[in-house]
């Protein structure tokens, strides 16, 4: 009953109306600096081998097409701010930016994939019911839409906050200031705070607890009203900080624009009058309905099927043994943003195993320096390399092939150590999701606890 | 509300936008004086090193022009010993590839081995060349001269056979003198720039960012030690990138007995710049060796300085002519190898963690 109730409520559709264009234009400007900064040449053209997801390594880049395939991407984002033929845009834009992103795994980054999974929930939302090309098209605007549309984003925000604080809450994070010690005292150049705070250890710490409080508490102070201003002014401060701080290009952008939902309707009906005034739109042609009904169960059906998993999904870590920062098994696509300081180097030996030759590679003639940087202290990526380096040298001939590798990684400023197995063929292992017992256990004194 | 959160959104936007780039120099009162560092590394080690250097070519070049005139056993003698001279030398300016070295590509008119002999063959014969191209970058500098000093014939006479009643003997006697020329031209470009202003800009580029000068040179240090040292002179001819071993790639290959004395010579160059030593004496000044400590990792100081000490101990334990000692017991050879190798892996794993340079620009959230 209760949850009857809550599915027959209805909002202002202005909030998720306004959202919509913003999310539009941010996309069609990631989209444009991407390609503006010669990303798609160096990240997708250039390297001679890609990085696979487990399961999509059917998804490969189109070589030159790939400028297509981002005109494309550019161009359903444009559709979507405008709302034109919307329902086919915001398709076109989760399957063009997801694909993107599968092409490679090096370029992994939690923001990407905040905006896969939000473009995929829009897919099921009546974004388009206020100042749309498609209402002219239909002739009619609708005032209000149900409020589990525009809750539904609300709580998807909420996760990705409340779980990158809950990341926080472990020992290297809160009592050694880790990675924060070791990122801070590097941005010396910065004007004003880059000689005075940056090195200093009680910044490391504030800024540790700062994060993870923020984290923690900002959905629920800015689903209070009373809150709410202070909310933001602190969204504004975090971002504008991290950007200033590390180079995550769009992202801040993306999330201050993304919190405005969380305000009051009249907040965003003044940014659609603003909008009709500048640009001399008027509505007054269209019939304005009151109640948008979806004509079936299926959407929210998804949603909060889709909402469940991810409120699950990253606690699937806790089914690998081992020390999820050293393995990294479950680690990603569960908000750990920022959360650690990672460098490795790994070497790769081909063995003949009848006559015991061997020789090293090296990975320059393979890997771009991103590329190799990611690899070397990832055991998915090492895995997936060694594989390539196994079949490449098989293809040139070689025979007996086993491929090992020497790899050392560094965690959070702890001396380096070996990282996998160097006496287990790589070439016989396969890539699955259970848990590599071919990476060897973390055994630093320094232990990491927490969640 | 509207405005005060239009005004909010707006203000940010522009400091955002703003704050993309932080480039450009800036002033240093934090606890670790990276301007210092830079300007220890500058006027103690690299301008003096180059000025050696700029020495020792000159000594090689005018031993040239004596040769060329005079092609006798003195005179050849003469000229061994200005390469040899300038060889060492070499060994510790060749990792400072920065500034104008890096615009020139110097090591391309100095140091790329093994050398194609037949290229250096043809040229001769031919007698017109350009060493500006990309096919000749393994037909000129040290190792065409260790080849056209020592490799030419099987004894002395042989040798001087070539630059006196061959029929291309003054092609010959020209080609030394046009790479030494060469050599010359480019070293005295580097230099003047370091005399001029690109000095200062150098110690004064010590910000964070992917091309200041104090990320580049941190960049370049460990690729010269992994590429240049570690593969280039033990690795390759040892043929730990190769199913069989490949002495014929060792440095020196046929002067042959000196290839030992290079690479520690290029080892000590190394060590020298990570502890800050003065190229002209003992003095000792910021580094990174210092850096580190400043940040509290005196026992990554502690580790690569071991490291570099046992490569250094292997290293002398091989035979004064690293072709002889991989034919004879490569073992030996790859285990020197092993030991810098461990020391790569404090470089380039743990020190660039403890500086957290910047290496790429990439959009990255750290994980």
């Amino acid at each position: 009953m209760l949850i009857k109730n809550y599915l027959s409520q209805q909002v202002n559709s202005a909030s998720l109306a306004v959202f919509r264009v913003l999310f539009g234009i941010m996309m069609f400007l990631s989209i444009v600096r991407f390609w503006y900064n010669g990303w798609v040449e160096k990240l997708y053209i250039q390297p001679k081998f890609f990085f696979s997801y487990y399961g999509f390594e059917w998804v490969k880049p189109l070589g030159i097409y790939t400028y297509l395939l981002f005109i494309f991407c550019g161009l359903s984002a444009l559709f979507v701010a405008f709302g034109f033929k919307y329902r086919f845009a915001i398709i076109a834009f989760f399957l063009s930016f997801t694909y993107i992103e599968l092409m490679d795994k090096t370029t992994y980054l939690n923001h990407y994939y905040f905006i896969s999974i939000l473009s995929f929930v829009l897919i099921f939302l009546p974004a388009n019911a206020r100042i749309s090309v498609d209402a002219f098209i239909r002739k009619k605007e609708y005032v209000s839409i149900p409020k589990w549309t525009v809750d539904s984003i609300k709580v998807l925000l909420g996760i990705v906050y409340f779980y990158a604080g809950l990341a926080k809450l472990n020992s290297d994070w809160l009592f050694r200031a880790m990675p924060l010690k070791i990122w801070l005292p590097s941005k010396y150049d910065l004007p004003l705070i880059g000689n005075s705070f940056m090195h200093q250890e009680w910044f490391h710490f504030v800024m540790s607890w700062g994060g993870a409080i923020y984290d923690l508490t900002i959905p629920f102070l800015l689903l209070y009203k009373r809150t709410r201003l202070l909310a933001f002014v602190l969204v504004m401060f975090f971002h504008v900080f991290t950007r200033v701080l590390f180079p995550i290009g769009m992202f801040p952008f993306i999330m201050i624009v993304s919190t405005l939902i969380f305000f009051e309707t009249s907040f965003h009906e003044r940014i659609i009058n603003w909008v009709k005034k500048v640009f001399s739109v008027s509505t007054d042609k269209l019939q304005q309905v009151q109640n948008y009904q979806y004509k079936n169960r299926l959407s929210v059906g998804v949603i909060t099927v889709f909402l469940f998993i991810q409120i699950l999904f990253p606690w699937r870590y806790l089914l690998y043994p081992g020390e999820l920062f050293w393995t990294e098994e479950g680690y990603r696509f569960s908000w750990r943003v920022m959360l650690m300081e990672k460098a490795g180097y790994s070497n790769f030996k081909i063995v003949d195993d009848v006559t015991k030759e061997s020789f090293y590679v090296n990975n320059a003639d393979y890997l771009s320096s991103f590329q190799e940087k990611q690899m070397s202290s990832q055991p998915d990526f090492i895995l997936e390399y060694a594989h390539f380096l196994g079949d490449h040298y098989t293809n040139k001939g070689y025979k007996n092939i086993e491929v090992y590798t020497d790899s050392y990684v560094a965690l959070n400023g702890r001396l380096s150590s070996r990282f996998i197995d160097s006496n287990v063929d790589l070439y016989q292992q396969r890539e699955s999701f259970k848990h590599k017992d071919w990476i060897l256990p973390f055994t630093d004194e320094i232990k990491i606890k927490g969640l | 509300m509207f405005k005060k959160i239009a005004t909010l959104l707006i203000v940010s936007i522009v400091i955002i936008s703003c704050s993309g780039s932080s480039d450009g120099p800036s002033g240093t009162t934090d606890n670790f004086d990276r301007e210092a560092m830079l300007s220890n590394l500058a006027n103690n080690i690299i301008v003096p090193a180059f000025a050696d250097f700029k020495t020792k070519i000159e000594g090689l070049k005018s031993s040239a022009e004596t040769f060329s005139q005079t092609p006798d056993q003195t005179n050849l003698d003469a000229l061994r010993q200005a390469w040899f001279n300038a060889y060492k030398t070499w060994q510790h300016v060749a990792m400072f590839e920065i500034g104008k070295a890096e615009e020139l590509q110097f090591v391309y008119f100095f140091n790329i081995y093994p050398l194609t002999v037949a290229d250096v063959e043809t040229n001769i014969a031919n007698g017109t060349y350009d060493l500006n191209h990309v096919n000749n970058h393994d037909a000129q500098g040290f190792p065409a001269l260790d080849y056209l000093l020592y490799g030419i014939g099987a004894n002395d006479t042989e040798i001087l056979v070539k630059y006196t009643t061959d029929a291309n003997a003054a092609n010959y006697k020209k080609y030394i003198t046009d790479i030494v020329a060469k050599m010359d031209e480019i070293i005295e470009a580097i230099v003047n720039d370091w005399n001029g202003a690109y000095k200062n800009s150098f110690i004064t580029s010590s910000g964070n960012t992917a091309t200041s000068s104090l990320n580049k040179f941190v960049n370049d240090y460990i690729f010269y030690y992994e590429k240049r040292l570690r593969a280039n002179k033990f690795g390759i001819p040892a043929g730990n990138f190769s199913t069989n071993s490949l002495p014929e790639k060792v440095e020196a290959f046929y002067k042959q007995n000196i290839s030992k004395e290079l690479a520690l010579e290029a080892l000590t160059a190394v060590q020298n710049v990570f502890t800050g030593k003065a190229y002209n004496g003992s003095t000792t000044g910021e580094s990174f060796k210092t850096y580190l400590e400043n940040l509290g990792r005196n026992d990554l100081v502690t580790l690569i300085t071991n490291q570099f000490n046992t490569a250094k101990a292997q290293i002398n334990t091989l035979d004064n002519n690293f072709y002889q000692q991989i034919n004879t017991d490569n073992n030996q050879m790859t285990m020197a190898y092993d030991e810098l190798q461990k020391a790569v892996v404090l470089l380039k794993v743990d020190m660039l963690q403890a500086f957290n340079v910047s290496v790429d620009y990439v959009d990255a959230d750290g994980d």
